[in-house]
């Protein structure tokens, strides 16, 4: 059979997935793509992350060969102009004329500008893509007032680019009467604005914009109630246009309000020629979001592979986080009383809004609007797409199960077979179901054989809920184990290790493991090693984390990072200027960290112990900054200095940075003492917190701040320093001995059966008989403290490690590069 | 038809070069590839040192270990955490990278790698 030649007429999330689709289909086609754009498909969905530190490669659907490895032709920067229907034929702008058997458009969309006088002004942009960014991003240096005219979902997405790009006032202008009019109800829009605005956003609803105003360039907006708003420049999103321009001229239907006509095959007016994604028009619809566009291309891909899957319009519930405030709608979100009943629940303490409507029979959940809480979306969405029939307390559904039996994960099995779990993908609940009675029995082997939760991740949570139901159910015992090479978990492993003091690791994998070992249990078995007997790290290099492996954090672009110990935040002069003089010499970029020390940026593997040397040589030591290890104990300036101060917090931070410096455990740890109750050393979002009250200190543990802050809470109270010494000891030495890998104290203390009451019984009651024990076990790790890069830099075999090629240890790595900002450098990348 | 193609033995290093079931960079050129020692099974590999996942030229710096009921033997990029087999040089954490990989030898203490 000769190769059918398949041209695919636009590069985007679409057309790019259409291909994908094809190749795991079949090798039979010639595919040609065409795309406008000077880059290769990239993902749109998350555009906004392009300011908030993501580079055009981040964003990238393919490294740069992906099409070539596929046989794929790819074309940038060339549009295609004209298609000759007759002939088969298609022209693009570089003068290419090529021959097509079937035609597939996926032209996408454009921004819709409506035509308001001054909208050609400087400084009037759109929003859609990385050049759009691009103009934006430099545009925005001299702008501080910045304004959206849409308050839809991909202007609030803009609204927040303009955050990122650090626009001091960012105002959102909306026709309607609400946010969102598309997905949400005006409360629930309400309870967004409200939460949005406590984010620093100035929302405007119900504004009509007449003109923009400026000689040149736009200075600010007139209203059609005559207020004006001073702006210095503008995103529009005020809605897309698909792109039919290219279809219609060849004669293709077109809808009257656009969109390229296609039936349930996705086929047009001309059989051979197939329309995709945002420019297709399906029974008067466009379907503006990707999952839609996804299952297009799938049926495209299929029936041109013999199959005959169609297309029956697409649920277009959706959930997302906008400025970091999860909204989702599912199902029928505006049904309203008497065609059903609603529940609705309102928190406006916590900015949540959930709206649950229900049949009027209350058998079946029919849709709903959830903000600022959004995690039961996925279950709540397959409740309505499946007809699952509600309990008799739907209230449940929103508010959680309140007493009684916890419904975790619960509802998961109850799900029908054909449930869409991944609709990015269309993989259904048997599908990963089959998928883990074959074996596979985690995420990313399910990610592997399905492709689940590999689109815009969504569904993950589900499907890890179904990998453990569905073990559940086939009586297989889930038990909580390191990896594959250790059917124990990580504190079963740790009593192991020391009742049978073994002190290697292949030691440890030959007695109670299996296999070659891993990336996840060799980490966690040199932290047990170490927690337990506190050897030089490096003896056992290859089993350590990256950063424990070279003793400093990897960073963009492969160098190190190197930060010395600087114990409770204090230094001297003299130290300070040796770090500068460090600095300069090896060219390193300095930040003053958020744990009172300094950080020396793009150390190249090779120079690090030479770096190193020079620092110790000035009395600093390893600060463990790579470590799962302490990192400082912050303090305010205390009794000495300060005119409120009751005790003197530096002195005893740094007593208690010094104890503690070195000593592994199953995650970072972070303290802080603060001289009085105005806590300026925020020790209550550390793993243990020391504050001075008038009688002495009181001690707060298992704080955390981070991505899920959480105040710690009070252990003791008006304890002098030996007590609190002694109860941190206690503290320190259970977090190390019981938690598992990679667990916080916080996280630890809240799985905790009992919490903190257990907490305060085990460490200051002794009711489990072995606070003795802790304190010897902590004592022998504290006498057994060494400087980890004292030993590499006295130690000419360790040293020789750090080298980028072994074969040339003098040539450090070509591919790094650095540019410069600030008058310091960054890492090119 | 498998075609028979001239492998270019180059000496990359010597064993004690490499640290025991870890990796080492070596420089062929412009080239930069990876040499893992995998002690524990008394095997060598060699594969392109960069990690396809972010551009980073990291992989000797990676984690090695087995994988699955035949122990297929693999890297762990240490950015984050992609893993690849070193035998075919497939991605094995369900992403569609494929990185390079070299024939290997080793004789009296030297570590050749075989260019193609």
């Amino acid at each position: 059979m000769s190769q059918q030649t398949i041209i695919v007429v636009g590069n985007g999330m679409v057309g790019y997935k259409f291909c994908e689709k094809l190749i795991a289909k079949s090798s039979h086609f010639n595919i040609i793509v065409f795309g406008e754009e000077s880059r290769i498909a990239y993902d749109r969905v998350h555009l906004s992350e392009y300011f908030n530190g993501k580079s055009a490669d981040d964003l990238s659907l393919s490294s740069g060969s992906w099409y070539a490895d596929n046989g794929i032709t790819l074309y940038l920067n060339d549009p295609v102009q004209e298609i000759n229907r007759a002939e088969k034929t298609i022209h693009s702008l570089s003068g290419t004329t090529l021959k097509y058997d079937y035609l597939v458009l996926a032209t996408g969309s454009s921004a819709f500008v409506p035509d308001i006088p001054g909208v050609e002004k400087e400084g009037v942009f759109v929003y859609r893509t990385i050049e759009d960014l691009d103009l934006i991003k430099a545009y925005s240096a001299n702008a501080k007032v910045g304004a959206v005219m849409g308050g839809g979902l991909l202007g609030l997405e803009a609204a927040k680019a303009l955050i990122d790009l650090g626009i001091e006032e960012t105002h959102v202008i909306e026709f309607a009467p609400r946010l969102m009019p598309r997905q949400i109800d005006s409360a629930g829009s309400g309870m967004l604005a409200s939460k949005l605005k406590s984010l620093g956003l100035n929302i405007h609803l119900n504004k009509s914009t007449a003109s923009f105003i400026g000689e040149g360039k736009i200075e600010a907006l007139k209203f059609n109630d005559d207020s004006t708003l001073p702006v210095d420049m503008m995103v529009i999103s005020a809605g897309i246009r698909p792109r039919d321009e290219l279809a219609k001229l060849a004669g293709l239907h077109v809808g009257t309000r656009g969109g390229i006509i296609v039936n349930e095959k996705m086929q047009t007016s001309d059989e051979s020629i197939f329309a995709i994604g945002e420019c297709a028009l399906y029974e008067g619809m466009i379907y503006g979001l990707v999952a839609p566009g996804y299952e297009m291309a799938d049926i495209v891909a299929a029936w041109l592979t013999g199959g005959s899957k169609a297309f029956y319009g697409y649920d277009m519930s959706t959930k997302l986080k906008l400025i970091g405030v999860d909204v989702a709608s599912f199902g029928d979100a505006f049904i309203t009383e008497p065609d059903c009943r609603t529940l609705v629940y309102e928190d406006t303490f916590k900015g949540v809004y959930k709206r649950i409507n229900i049949s009027n029979d209350g058998k079946y959940l029919l849709g709903g609007i959830l903000i600022g809480d959004a995690d039961a979306y996925n279950i709540l969405l397959q409740t309505v797409n499946n007809k699952i029939v509600l309990p008799p307390n739907p209230e449940d559904l929103i508010l959680g199960s309140r007493g009684g039996e916890a419904a975790e994960g619960a509802g998961v099995l109850s799900l029908p077979d054909d449930a869409l779990v991944c609709s990015c993908e269309a993989v259904s609940k048997l599908d990963i179901c089959c998928a883990v009675n074959d074996g596979a029995t985690n995420i990313d082997s399910i990610k592997k054989c399905t492709k689940a939760g590999t689109g815009c991740g969504g569904c993950v949570p589900l499907v890890k809920d179904l990998i453990t139901g569905t073990l559940k159910a086939n009586g297989q015992y889930v038990k909580n184990v390191i990896c594959e090479h250790f059917d124990y978990s990580r504190q079963e492993l740790y009593d192991l290790v020391k009742i049978n003091k073994v002190k290697n690791y292949d030691l440890v994998l030959d007695h109670f493991g299996k296999g070659d070992g891993c990336e996840v249990c060799k980490p966690v078995i040199a932290g047990i090693l170490s927690s337990l007997w506190n050897d030089v790290i490096v003896k056992q290099d290859t089993i350590q984390d990256s950063n424990d492996r070279y003793l400093a954090n990897i960073q963009k672009g492969g160098t190190y990072s190197v930060v010395p110990r600087i114990p409770g935040g204090e230094i001297t002069p003299d130290k300070l200027i040796v770090i500068g003089q460090v600095a300069k010499k090896y060219g390193l970029y300095t930040k003053i960290t958020g744990g009172q020390r300094i950080d020396l940026f793009g150390a190249h593997v090779n120079d690090l112990p030479q770096i190193w040397e020079e620092l110790i040589d000035a009395g600093f030591e390893s600060g463990h900054a790579y470590g799962k290890a302490l990192r400082t104990v912050k303090s305010c300036v205390g009794s000495t200095w300060c005119r409120f101060g009751l005790h003197d917090s530096v002195s005893f931070a740094i007593e208690i940075e010094d104890r503690y410096k070195g000593i592994r455990s199953p995650h970072k740890l972070k303290g802080g003492v603060s001289g009085c109750i105005r806590e300026c050393a925020e020790a209550q979002a550390k793993d243990f917190g020391v504050i001075a009250t008038e009688k002495g200190w009181n001690l707060y543990v298992c704080g955390n701040g981070g991505s899920k802050p959480q105040h710690a809470l009070l252990l003791a109270t008006d304890i002098d320093s030996e007590t609190c010494i002694k109860y941190l000891d206690r503290f320190l030495m259970f977090y190390i001995k019981t938690a598992d890998p990679l667990t916080r104290t916080a996280t630890w203390l809240n799985k905790m059966e009992g919490g903190m009451s257990y907490l305060k019984n085990v460490v200051i009651n002794d009711s489990l008989g072995i606070v003795e024990q802790l304190e010897e076990e902590m004592q022998q790790l504290i006498n057994s403290y060494h400087c980890e890069w004292k030993e590499v830099v006295d130690n000419p075999d360790l040293r020789r490690r750090f080298a980028h090629f072994v074969n040339a240890p003098e040539v450090k790595d070509p591919n790094i590069k650095f540019e410069s900002m600030r008058q310091q450098v960054k890492a090119q990348w | 038809m498998e075609t028979v193609t001239d492998i270019e033995w180059i000496l990359a290093c010597y064993t004690d070069d490499v640290p025991a079931n870890g990796g080492a960079c070596i420089k062929h050129g412009d080239e930069q590839i990876a040499i893992y020692n995998f002690t524990r099974r008394n095997e060598w590999y060699a594969t392109q040192n960069l990690c396809p996942h972010k551009q980073q030229m990291v992989l000797s710096r990676g984690m090695i270990g087995s994988t699955g009921e035949d122990c297929n033997p693999k890297v762990a990029c240490p950015f984050h955490k992609k893993t690849f087999s070193l035998i075919n040089g497939e991605c094995l954490s369900g992403d569609d990278y494929q990185i390079k990989t070299y024939p290997i030898k080793v004789t009296d203490g030297r570590v050749y790698v075989g260019i193609v």
